[in-house]
């Protein structure tokens, strides 16, 4: 087995009508998906496409999905973009892949026009619709190796261009194999998907969905406002398994929920981008029995990397562990000096790791290191700029950050964007973005002629929902280090205390 | 009304929060803003808004939202 591509072919020939994605629109069955990303796939090599990036800009939905699995049967690989993610971060995704093909339907045609794309714009339904031609399948097929790119997923970047992760076939696959175990998913399981699709996310539900035969079902991101219509989704649809980002399931606990209506139907409730509050865990476990699990990963390293299955009470004060890494994953902590430790920064080994960043050999260079204990032959690990200990039961925990990204709203944040495209608004003249852990507040504290409502209109039109400042503060000056250096915890005080 | 107006604008400063009626069908309130605006509502106003009011008719604007904290007011007294 090369590529996961070989599990949607053997479920569309097992139980082709089992149904494989629901969103809003359409249920696909196995069969479904095969047909369209066979069709999408023929067709991208019939207008010549073969060995390079596609991007796939799609209404999140079942379509989508299947527009992923007919870019790779075309031996291509999938650059996934959205319309929330905003004009700014498709522009940049746009400079660093150039790509000569776009696979869309309605909601891409504005913001492409407007990002200047050059390349070829091909409407997905159209391209479902053309026939398979099975010979120019088997020599794609053939022509594609377990070492090929399978996607590239961008994440943000602290001088303000957001980091193309090349993500490969053989990680993906044993990936399928690695989550799926991990969450203990088989045919019965209904997952309520609430990742978008342009992050690596996703690939919890749709691996399940290919490797055990999991139904997967696309919870409408509108639900996300209202708990009680939420939950009450779940229960509908006898949702089982959710794989979550940790505000998604803070809003349903921390807003009295369960006061009114709880998850019936729950097995599995794993959660992860961001540490779980114990209090709101404390809450779940309460009214909802299932099995709790906190995962820990970076994108770098394909999906997750490691689990903690949650198996006692933690008071306020206690860190919920990260655990210990998938199997076929290594993670160990160096210290400054690049020896082994018990406290120091999380290195993870192992097929999961990806290739590094697109076009960016100076910042690959920087992540993507000779594993600092491996001094006898080649061998790429991935230092995360985590920090973690081993707690007395061996378990890891995770401690913060080396540098200034953070983790909110389930989104990874550097600082150093939102900064950047503040600097780029007419009227300001430098800008600190500031990040209240407690509350989990975004703010930018700012100098320069610009109105707050002004600012934050422009920063609206640029970048993703989850990038914008919620607070902001302007100031005549900046405080600043003794180094001259601007004094971020200073700042952080002047707008949040 | 004023002390609502103010929490919204802290949120949303480019926002004329006294005319908009969409503040949820418009997307101009994001999807985890919820929780954070409740949190101030229930700490400034000494209310607790139940889970089933959180719907997108109490929400679509400030005066529908401080209509809803008015009720929940009374009811508590």
């Amino acid at each position: 087995m090369k590529t996961v591509l070989d599990l949607l072919g053997m479920r569309a020939k097992a139980e082709p009508d089992r149904p494989m994605f629901t969103d809003e629109t359409e249920t696909l069955t196995a069969s479904d998906v095969a047909k369209r990303a066979d069709s999408l796939g023929s067709a991208l090599i019939r207008r010549g496409a073969a060995r390079e990036p596609v991007l796939v800009f799609m209404k999140r939905g079942g379509a989508m999905i299947a527009a992923f699995f007919g870019v790779w049967r075309a031996n291509c690989f999938y650059v996934p973009v959205d319309a929330e993610m905003g004009e700014s971060r498709i522009r940049s995704i746009l400079d660093r892949v150039h790509p000569l093909y776009a696979v869309t339907d309605e909601s891409a045609d504005a913001l492409l026009s407007a990002c200047g794309f050059a390349g070829e714009r091909l409407d997905a339904a159209a391209l479902f619709r053309e026939p398979a031609d099975d010979d120019a399948l088997d020599r794609a097929e053939r022509g594609t190796l377990d070492s090929d790119p399978a996607y590239l997923v961008f994440t943000s970047g602290s001088t303000g261009a957001p980091k193309g992760v090349v993500g490969v076939h053989r990680a993906v696959l044993d990936y399928a194999e690695q989550i799926t175990k991990t969450l203990r998913a088989d045919e019965t399981d209904v997952f309520g998907m609430q990742a978008p699709l342009y992050v690596d996310a996703c690939l919890k539900e749709i691996l399940s969905a290919l490797k055990c035969g999991s139904q997967v079902v696309l919870v409408p991101k509108k639900l996300f406002m209202t708990p009680v219509p939420l939950v009450e989704f779940l229960n509908e649809h006898r949702i089982t398994t959710l794989c979550w980002v940790v505000p998604a399931l803070t809003l349903i606990s921390a807003l009295h929920t369960f006061d009114a209506v709880v998850p019936q139907y729950l097995k599995t409730v794993a959660f992860g981008s961001e540490v779980m509050p114990p209090k709101q865990l404390r809450i779940w476990r309460e009214h909802v029995p299932a099995r709790y699990l906190n995962l820990y990963g970076p994108t770098e390293c394909t999906g997750m990397s490691c689990f903690y299955e949650v198996d006692r009470t933690f008071a306020d004060d206690e860190r919920i562990p990260i655990g210990r890494a998938f199997d076929n994953t290594e993670i160990f902590l160096v210290d400054e000096n690049g020896n082994r430790a018990d406290e120091g920064e999380i290195c993870i080994r192992g097929t999961a790791v990806t290739y590094g960043y697109y076009r960016d050999p100076e910042r690959t260079a920087k992540a993507f290191v000779q594993n600092p204990l491996n001094p006898d032959y080649p061998e790429t690990v991935y230092r995360t700029g985590d920090l973690a200990r081993v707690n007395e039961r061996g378990e890891l925990e995770f401690l913060g950050r080396r540098d200034d990204q953070i983790k909110h709203m389930g989104h990874r944040i550097e600082l150093g964007e939102l900064e950047a495209a503040a600097k780029t608004v007419e009227g300001v003249d430098a800008a600190c973005a500031v990040f209240d852990r407690e509350r989990s507040v975004l703010g930018l504290v700012y100098t320069g002629a610009a109105e707050k409502a002004a600012l934050t209109k422009a920063l609206a039109e640029k970048l993703p929902e989850y990038l914008l400042p919620k607070r902001t503060l302007r100031v005549e000056r900046l405080p600043l280090t003794e180094n001259g250096k601007t004094d971020r915890k200073a700042a952080t005080l002047l707008l949040f205390r | 009304m004023e002390q609502l107006l103010d929490i919204l604008r802290e949120l949303h400063p480019e926002t004329d929060f006294e005319t908009e009626t969409r503040l949820v069908d418009g997307g101009v309130l994001a999807s985890f803003d919820i929780v954070m605006l409740i949190t101030r509502i229930e700490e400034e106003f000494d209310v607790v808004i139940p889970a089933k009011d959180i719907v997108p008719a109490n929400f679509n604007s400030a005066e529908a939202l401080y209509a809803l904290i008015t009720r929940i007011g009374e009811q508590d007294d």
